[in-house]
């Protein structure tokens, strides 16, 4: 079903292109030998070349040519053997060379391919048109100081990868499918943590809308910063019906540079084409042409891991889960790992199933990581072992699941130490039902009257006196044998 | 021991291996030098004592027999290297009070060789120009003088004219230039001294306060040939924090200097005589051909044919480069800071109160060719002259092993003779700005006065990396011109 938005003149699509900036991991800064760590001191991590003072030049840091590299082949894209770095000339405070070391006209990577999950389980390609690499500024803060503004060249120098997606994506929807899946990708390849809260990831959205059916795209706004995938969706929502609004009003969408007000939920103009930086691109002077070898990127194609598409088509073949399952099993390598620890040997499906259910509820609701999950693979995998060999009940499970999380202890020694071994002596369970049904000679007789739907009940009250340690399927049993006596 | 300001630097080298004198002596023979010739405007900060505590090192060091190449040379630095601890202006009122906590490759590689450092020497602000008149304290002072006029004060060049001048009048027995169009080649030639720009990467930029990066190149300022390839094999080698700088072995330049020239080919390119080419200078021309036939080389023809487009393609990339590379001068973080009552104002405020009319013109015409819509007509076009314009050389090279030129198309003029139109100026540099265009190194040494007592130089041209045979036919010209004349006052 295709996203379409009702305007009053008829309907109309969204045409949607994301510019993602993503910090590199990487001890050092792009072009200095600086630190990159979040969180310090402001102004601690500040080399005379990130503070742009004279004299000083820029020698780039391999790692973050490797990095970029790698995230290139995991977006299965061109990578260009020998890339160009140049000026973007601007002037600002947080600027201290007043120029932005990026890449123009030969990026380190051309055009890819990144694969969107949707929720109904398909999936979508969206082109990817590029990624290049380049320089983060410093940060300005207005809020410290009456008259003053105060600068942290911290992140001055810092190396960004900026991947540009083409303009395929048609709502909010994918929007957010294709941040989600790039940072998925990003982490797994461990060439950005993709934190957008601590803004080691950011994004930009490009928007425009044309009626259902027209050719040719129409002006686009851009949506500068913006720090979550919700807040994404929201600001392409907002800016698509703004220039719906304006077209079916008679108006016309002017080119600009929009900022999204998160608390107002709308977009609000930047700075309009007129008032556009000219950036006066020219290739630095300072560095020579960046020309890598073959081998070098064959290196790095060998140390990929495993990526989310393949693992998810993997896991569907492999361990028969469906489509939606393996999406969010992959969605972070550590969980598709544990996934594959736990249900190495067992059922699969009942492995999902728990990892999904309890697992994940524990994980979200507590101070969890995946360094320090609520319950180990091991013993998660143990307890599935123990409802295999009937040992305990999936109900009791529940159970057994809580005290490993409070104590940590394996599934077998919480068996052992609560008695929570399930009941399975016949004569066991005769006797208790035998009780309840002594205690209770008036709903018998219902019962056997025609009222079926006391039945339940029964079970429910000689579990309650087995302490739950029945085996369901056997008191089930056992009580339809009793009733037809 | 005022004589010990008239030694060479290989003279200075000797007496003080062998204990004539100190390195003291000698560093406080050339800082009364500097004293007495304070007129001259040379230096913009002259560091007396740490020049001392310096020589005494020196003597410590080759008492302990632990002497460098240049142990105890007093030597001046182009005040647009930056240098721990002094003030660094680039002869630019935008960078009041920067002292730098950092020293540049180059000035760090001399200190390593034990030379002495007697301060901070004039230039052209931010190195754009070819006068010294565009320094913003003054312009300094060609210690010749016209026979005709001795009392008309000359300029020495630019931009290195306070090398030159401080070189030139005995106040320090060598300097560091910077070249970018012509900056070392013009002021040695305009005050009778030789100068090397070498083959661009050959000294690190690191520490060099950039006009135009991919044409600023550092190199040595000295009396003779030899002094000059003892400094620059000191200033050389290969720096990893300069991307631009050449992974290349330094070789032992003065090593080069055998007087033997024979079956050398020497271009003359006809393109370097055009109509109406100074009378004087064309003959000086002609007497250096003839010197080298003498000695055994062969003179030949050859064409340059994109040499008229140089000095356009030059007014466009390094402005170009320069007005980026002069951005980071913002009153933010180091410097001028005019006050504004916004960034922009602020801005506006500080770089027109801290940039001279030359540095803001460049500016200006640097940003209008990177321009969107103009981009390709002058930058883009202009970088691919640039490649017609090296590869005239290149083919050059493969028939001849060095080339003879004029180094500048006058001698040196008055300092209240300029005109107000820039591009007369910029002819300055005419001969030695393809040189720079194409990354080669070019040599000028001092050939003979003319006729009003003013020096001459002529220009030799290399290969890339070549300077080795840049200094052999430099010794062997020097030889033949036995150029001895002096300054007035010298």
């Amino acid at each position: 079903m295709a996203y379409v938005i009702q305007g009053e003149t008829g309907d109309w699509e969204l045409v949607i292109g994301l510019e993602v900036h993503a910090q590199v991991i990487s001890k050092a800064k792009l072009f200095s030998g600086a630190a990159t760590e979040f969180g310090a001191e402001p102004n601690s991590q500040v080399s005379f070349v990130d503070a742009g003072f004279p004299g000083m030049l820029p020698v780039i840091n391999a790692l973050c040519v490797e990095q970029a590299v790698r995230t290139g082949l995991g977006l299965k894209a061109q990578i260009n053997l020998t890339s160009v770095f140049a000026r973007k000339n601007y002037f600002y405070a947080d600027l201290p060379q007043g120029y932005q070391i990026s890449q123009y006209e030969l990026p380190i990577v051309g055009e890819g391919t990144l694969l969107i999950d949707l929720p109904d389980g398909t999936t979508k390609a969206v082109g990817i048109e590029r990624l290049h690499l380049e320089q983060d500024a410093g940060k300005s803060m207005h809020d410290q100081h009456p008259t003053k503004s105060f600068i942290d060249l911290n992140r001055s120098g810092v190396a960004l990868m900026e991947i540009v997606s083409k303009p395929d994506m048609r709502s909010p929807e994918e929007a957010g499918a294709y941040l989600t899946k790039l940072r998925t990708i990003l982490r797994y390849l461990e060439t950005c943590d993709g934190n957008m809260q601590e803004g080691s990831m950011r994004c930009d959205a490009n928007v425009s809308v044309r009626p259902v059916g027209e050719q040719g795209l129409r002006t686009r706004c851009e949506i500068k910063n913006v720090n979550s995938i919700r807040f994404v969706q929201q600001a392409i929502e907002y800016e698509a019906r703004r220039h719906i609004d304006v077209y079916e009003s008679g108006g016309d969408i002017r080119q600009e540079t929009r900022l999204f007000d998160s608390g107002k939920g709308e977009t609000r103009s930047m700075r309009s084409k007129e008032h556009a930086h000219d950036y006066r691109y020219f290739p630095d002077p300072d560095l020579l042409p960046l020309v890598i070898g073959q081998n070098f990127v064959d290196g790095i194609k060998a140390t990929l891991p495993e990526l989310p598409d393949d693992k998810k088509a993997r896991f569907m073949a492999d361990f028969g889960l469906n489509a939606y399952d393996a999406g969010v099993l992959v969605a972070e390598r550590a969980s598709a790992d544990f996934f594959e620890e736990v249900a190495k040997g067992r059922d699969s499906k009942m492995a999902a199933n728990w990892i999904m259910g309890d697992f994940f509820a524990t994980m979200n609701s507590g101070d969890y990581s995946w360094e320090k999950p609520p319950v180990t693979a091991a013993n998660l995998g143990g307890m599935i072992d123990l409802i295999k060999d009937g040992t305990i009940s999936t109900r009791l499970a529940k159970d057994v699941f809580i005290f490993m999380v409070e104590s940590g202890k394996s599934p077998a020694a919480i068996v052992e130490e609560k008695g929570l071994k399930q009941v399975t002596d016949t004569g066991a369970i005769e006797k208790a039902i035998d009780e309840v049904f002594a205690a209770n000679p008036d709903k018998v007789a219902e019962v056997k009257g025609g009222k079926d739907k006391l039945m339940g009940w029964f079970v429910g009250q000689v579990m309650k006196a087995t302490q739950g340690k029945a085996n369901p399927a056997m008191l089930n049993e056992l009580i339809a044998k009793k009733f037809k006596e | 021991m005022t004589n010990l300001t008239k030694l060479t630097i290989a003279g200075a080298l000797n007496g003080l291996s062998k204990g004539e004198f100190t390195a003291e002596e000698l560093t406080e023979a050339h800082i009364k030098a500097t004293e007495a010739k304070r007129a001259l405007n040379a230096f913009i900060t002259e560091t007396p004592d740490m020049a001392r505590d310096q020589a005494k090192e020196s003597d410590a060091r080759r008492q302990a027999g632990k002497a460098g190449a240049l142990d105890g040379i007093p030597l001046g630095i182009k005040d647009l290297f930056c240098t721990k601890g002094v003030l660094t202006s680039a002869a630019s009122h935008i960078l009041d009070g920067f002292t730098p906590q950092y020293e540049s490759t180059v000035t760090a590689n001399l200190k390593a060789a034990g030379a002495v450092s007697l301060g901070k020497l004039n230039l052209d602000e931010f190195a754009m120009g070819s006068s010294n008149l565009t320094s913003y304290y003054g312009g300094a002072v060609n210690p010749w003088t016209k026979t005709s006029d001795p009392s008309a004060k000359l300029v020495p060049g630019g931009s290195s004219g306070g090398s030159a001048a401080a070189v030139a009048a005995r106040m320090v027995m060598g300097a560091t230039g910077t070249d970018t169009g012509g900056s070392i080649r013009q002021p040695a030639a305009f005050c009778g001294i030789t100068g090397i720009k070498p083959t661009y990467g050959r000294c690190s930029r690191w520490g060099v306060v950039a006009f135009a990066s991919s044409l600023d190149q550092p190199g040595p300022m000295a009396r003779t040939v030899e002094d000059c390839a003892l400094l620059l094999g000191a200033m050389a080698g290969h720096d990893p924090k300069d991307s631009t700088s050449a992974p290349v072995a330094v070789p032992n330049f003065a090593a080069a200097l055998t007087g033997d020239i024979r079956g050398l080919k020497v271009g003359i390119p006809q393109e370097y005589r055009p109509d109406g080419l100074n009378a004087e200078v064309s003959q000086a021309w002609e007497q250096g051909i003839q010197w080298l036939k003498d000695a055994g080389a062969t003179p030949v023809e050859i064409s340059l044919p994109h040499t008229k487009y140089a000095l356009p393609v030059y007014y466009i990339v390094a402005p170009a480069e320069a007005s980026s590379n002069l951005a980071r001068y913002d009153g933010v973080r180091f410097g001028l800071r005019v006050p504004g009552t916004s960034l922009d104002d602020m801005y506006k405020k500080t770089r027109a109160a801290g940039f001279g009319k030359e540095v803001r013109r460049r500016i200006m015409i640097g940003t209008y060719v990177l321009s969107a819509g103009y981009y390709d007509a002058y930058y883009a076009k202009a970088q691919k002259v640039r490649r017609l314009i090296a590869e005239d050389f290149t083919k050059a090279f493969q028939t001849v092993d060095v080339i003879l030129t004029p180094t500048a198309p006058s001698a040196a003029f008055g300092m209240t003779e300029t005109t107000d139109d820039p591009v007369t100026m910029w002819l300055n540099d005419v001969f030695t700005i393809p040189t720079s265009l194409a990354g080669l190194p070019g040599l000028s040494l001092p050939v003979g006065l003319n006729s009003d007592g003013l020096p001459l130089g002529l220009q030799l041209i290399g290969r890339p990396f070549d300077e080795e045979t840049l200094f052999k036919v430099a010794g062997v010209m020097e030889t033949a011109a036995s150029f001895t004349a002096v300054p007035e006052g010298v």
